[in-house]
């Protein structure tokens, strides 16, 4: 190992390094001086960005490097996924930190927890090895097991952190069981070696195939999908609206690298396979999440319902195995992660002191509280019903061509039949904000860092759906 | 200027309506001086459309094209040719009185009211002027937002019903069409609608792009049988979302089938034209029945709307027996134009009978026709100008309400007799629904305290109902200069469709 090489690696040396010293810090900290926790991992994340960007490590004509033997893998895909990430933390943060203050819950473990996290989706982002997969895997979900118990005093935060850490070490176990099979049948751990392997010995071994099955277990837990989608309503519901904040949303981020690293890198020849099991998945995730979604009343549940429908799409871009159908793929999940941000920044922004407005009737009568708040979640709503111009729509398009594209019609009229249905539990939280009348009258405010977060965050959604090329043009020249 | 004349005419109107959003719900008359101003502006703006129209050519005009989204070849491509043209030139005639419609009766937050019109009319704007197929859609999308937002919010008593019922029936029918304009852009590697309008496409595609098409544009039209949402929808919009649905949006269907299913799938619109005219049929025929029976007024203008309507599609659809019965496209293209000129003449009739029941609604708060009656002995000048307006619906020579029915009738006798005696009975029905209309309600003893009392119409509203009356007559009188603009287009439209386009 030299230094070139950790050189390739130094955003998640840093990151790692910064984690520790917030917990450090914290330790010599008085109540009143957390303010500086924020504004240390606010700064960590913006020099990761800087770090990441400066992207010299990648000579002309060169895709990818890889690092530690072959474990790890910098490329322009993981580059953009990451700082993705960075923005997506910065609007997190600044959200929970409302959050956080409102319910006494305001400590440094939230911001240890959060960066671990994101360490781990810098590792699965860049894993090209089984092993590195699995590290960076267990290290967002042990941090998140804990950040979703974060409120000791509150009984279905634990309720829930226990169900998730059952249902994901189940997840893990069955992925790492895969793991070892398809190491059983390539010899490998090394992503590109495995495709190697398969290249030359065929796809035929049924070793193999049982390998991507439970592999592909493994990856529809981490985005939620039918039918390994139980944990996400209870998790979404039960933990601190602060934790679904960024469960929503990093994390899809890590789990759409995974599913390419591991489908397209490694598994790539197994395509004609994997392409029937994720259609399926795909199916019944746009199914089932839009009509759920319908009968929700607890606003945390309906977005989580969303969520799984959301992440029925994602999938939707991944059948073709193309680099369009990646580049698509990943564009939903980036606007995913954009749209679900500024809804839970919603609820934050709704909540009062210990009451977290998690009721749909909470949002009644917002117009006339404060329009502009209402404006910002009109933009959201649409955007994830996928009505243009809102970038939500450019999502949708893109993936349904992408399905189109790998000749599968009736999947891409069934998936639009129920963007539709879907529009309904959308439209149904903007009739409560501006066609009823405020159940509540006290006046809705917010600190300045909040409303300038979530006034940009709005501004991405409308304006990343007008001038939408400059984003679709970078997920499309990743692959 | 030319070249930023369409930009301008959509986003004029959509950046007012954010700036009478930011003026903030504290100060109605300022919201409402800036909506009107900015109105009348787009709608001077819009006028070299007409002056400047070059007439002698189905070529695009006012051009203007630019790269949006280079990945996918999407552009930014705006131009107008006969068709469009009038239609733009409506929708911004309609700007400013549907202003003045809601100066008094609008009193909750008037500047998102105003805001919600402005935005509106760019988006209509945009749809009519886009030759770019995503464009188009998005357009056509975006335009249900404001739209969804005027029912919801300032709407009758089952708004929320209304406005999800429109929403929902626009976006199921509209997402069919989505599919269908991504497969010509996988088949085409373009957007541009030209382009499609000259791609070979085989008799199955073209089936299944015609039914996309058909699922979009019916919904918004609406033709039966999905029309269920339009009286809903009518009856709870404020007289403002009523006028600018029935003028212009409806007129979106229309032209969707102008612009897409006829030229870009012309071999099965021959085809499947049986089914068009049938529905047509149908409507006219079926829904003018329905309109009768009717005890709301509004309800009974929606009805009138859906069955005057089915002449566009029936003028638009009988092109094609009319082909294969004379092997020429001369009587056809008096169908197209009547089609095409009922559809101006009934935004100008439409809007202005929601605008007649929104005056007295404003005064009465009722729609039904029961608690009207001699309402001509307390409001003589209303009761002249609804009677005009109902006369003109239905279809009295000398008003535009008469000119696209009787071309489109004339045309269709050359097709089947049938399909024109079936026709020409809403000659029968719109004059039996409206002049019974006007005997229930306008004359007659004085019916009760409250039409005792009724106030008389005062200058705003004179204005707005004048305005309206002059352009029903004058188009009725000498319908020359719309023609004049739309027959180079149709007679290109013709030759075009008559082409097989099959590989």
């Amino acid at each position: 190992m030299n230094s070139a090489q950790m050189l390739l690696a130094a955003p998640e040396f840093w990151l790692l390094v910064m984690a520790c010293v917030v917990m450090v810090v914290d330790l010599f900290l008085g109540e009143q001086r957390r303010g500086i926790i924020h504004m240390l991992a606010m700064l960590t994340l913006i020099f990761a960005g800087m770090i990441t960007l400066r992207g010299d490590y990648l000579a002309d004509g060169v895709q990818s490097v890889t690092a530690f033997n072959d474990s790890f893998i910098r490329d322009r895909l993981g580059d953009v996924l990451k700082v993705t990430s960075f923005v997506i933390l910065g609007l997190v943060f600044t959200y929970s930190k409302l959050y956080l203050r409102n319910f006494k819950m305001f400590r440094a473990d939230f911001y240890t927890l959060s960066l671990f996290a994101l360490l781990g989706v810098m590792l699965l982002i860049s894993a090209n090895s089984l092993l590195m997969i699995y590290l960076g895997l267990e290290l967002i979900s042990l941090s998140v097991y804990a950040l979703v118990a974060f409120d000791r005093n509150s009984g279905r935060g634990s309720e829930s952190a226990m169900k998730y850490f059952v249902l994901g070490s189940m997840a893990s176990g069955m992925l790492l069981y895969g793991m070892s099979m398809i190491y059983g049948a390539t010899g490998s751990l090394v992503l590109t070696d495995i495709a190697e392997a398969i290249r030359t010995q065929g796809s035929g071994d049924i070793l193999l195939i049982f390998g991507l099955v439970f592999v592909v277990v493994g990856i529809a837990f981490k985005f939620g999908v039918v039918p390994f989608h139980m944990w996400i309503p209870d998790v979404y519901e039960g933990a601190p609206a602060a934790v679904t904040l960024f469960i929503s949303s990093v994390p899809k981020l890590a789990a759409f690298a995974m599913a390419y690293r591991f489908l397209s890198s490694g598994l790539g020849d197994l395509h004609i396979h994997w392409q029937g099991m994720l259609s399926f998945l795909a199916l019944f995730s746009i199914v089932l999440g839009n009509l759920a979604a319908i009968m929700q009343t607890n606003i945390k549940r309906m977005l989580a319902y969303s969520t799984i429908s959301h992440m029925g799409f994602v999938l939707l871009g991944l059948l073709p195995g193309t680099a369009y159908g990646f580049g698509a793929s990943m564009y939903y999940v980036i606007v995913y992660a954009v749209m679900s941000v500024a809804s839970f920044g919603m609820i934050i922004l709704l909540s009062s002191r210990g009451v977290e407005a998690e009721r749909l009737e909470d949002f009644k009568g917002l117009n006339q509280r404060n329009p502009f708040y209402a404006v910002i979640m009109v933009l959201v709503m649409f955007s994830m019903a996928g009505a243009p111009p809102m970038v939500g729509f450019w999502a949708k398009l893109m993936v349904i061509k992408a399905v189109m594209d790998a000749d599968m019609m009736w999947l891409a009229i069934i998936a639009v039949i129920f963007a539709v249905v879907g529009a309904f539990y959308y439209l149904r939280v903007i009739w409560y904000m501006y066609f009823e009348e405020p159940e509540n009258e006290a006046i809705v405010t917010a600190p300045v860092d909040f409303n300038a977060a979530l006034t940009v965050n709005g501004m991405m959604i409308i304006g990343l759906g007008i001038f939408s090329s400059s984003l679709i043009a970078l997920c499309m020249t990743s692959f | 200027m030319n070249g930023f004349l369409l930009s301008t005419l959509i986003w004029l109107p959509i950046v007012g309506g954010i700036a009478v959003m930011l003026v903030g719900g504290h100060r109605p008359a300022m919201a409402r001086g800036v909506a009107l101003l900015v109105t009348m502006v787009t709608f001077l703006w819009s006028l070299p459309l007409f002056f400047s129209f070059d007439t002698t050519t189905a070529v695009m005009q006012f051009v203007e094209s630019r790269p949006w989204v280079e990945t996918f070849n999407i552009r930014y491509y705006l131009g107008v040719d006969g068709f469009s043209a009038p239609l733009i030139l409506l929708t911004s005639f309609f700007g400013p009185l549907v202003v003045i419609a809601g100066w008094r009766s609008i009193t909750k937050n008037v500047n998102q009211y105003m805001a919600a019109f402005l935005v509106m009319e760019g988006l209509m704007i945009g749809v009519f002027s886009t030759l770019d197929g995503l464009l188009f859609y998005i357009f056509f999308e975006a335009m249900l937002i404001p739209m969804f937002l005027v029912i919801g919010i300032w709407g009758g008593p089952r708004r929320v019903y209304a406005t999800l019922k429109f929403f929902l029936y626009t976006f199921l029918g509209s997402v069919f069409m989505l599919i269908g304009l991504i497969y010509l852009y996988i088949q085409s590697g373009s957007w541009n609608i030209l382009d499609w309008h000259t791609m070979p496409l085989s008799l199955v595609a073209q089936k299944w792009l015609f039914l996309g098409f058909l699922a979009a544009f019916s919904v918004k039209i609406p033709m039966f049988p999905v029309h269920t949402w339009l009286p809903d929808a009518h009856v709870e919009a404020p007289t403002g979302g009523s006028v600018i649905l029935a003028a212009i949006m409806l007129k979106i269907g229309g032209y969707g089938f102008i612009r897409f299913s006829l030229p870009i799938t012309p071999d099965a619109s021959a085809v499947l034209d049986w089914l068009v005219i049938a529905l047509s049929l149908i409507a006219v025929v079926y829904i003018g029945f329905v309109a009768l029976a009717q005890q709301d007024m509004k309800k009974l203008i929606a009805y009138s709307s859906i069955s005057h309507m089915g002449f566009v599609t029936l003028g638009l659809f009988v092109a094609f027996s009319i082909y294969r019965n004379t092997g020429g496209v001369a009587g056809a293209a008096l169908g197209v134009e009547g089609a095409m000129v009922q559809m101006i003449s009934h935004g100008f009739i439409s809007g202005a009978l929601f605008l007649t029941v929104g005056v007295l609604y404003d005064r009465v708060h009722s729609r039904m026709i029961k608690d009207y009656g001699g309402v001509a002995n307390t409001m003589p000048w209303f009761a002249l100008f609804a009677v005009f307006f109902l006369m003109a619906n239905s279809g009295l020579p000398g008003t535009s309400g008469f000119v696209g029915e009787f071309m489109v009738i004339l045309s269709s006798f050359q097709a089947n007799f049938w399909f024109a005696f079936l026709a020409a009975l809403t000659l029968i029905l719109g004059a039996a629904y409206s002049l019974w209309l006007a005997k229930r309600v306008i004359f007659g003893a004085v019916a009760n305290r409250q039409v005792e009392n009724l106030q008389d119409i005062n200058s705003r509203e004179a204005l707005v109902l004048g305005i309206l009356a002059v352009a029903i007559l004058f188009f009725g009188l000498w319908p020359q200069p719309l023609v004049e603009m739309l027959q180079v287009s149709v007679d290109h439209l013709l030759q075009h469709i008559v082409q097989s386009k099959v590989m």
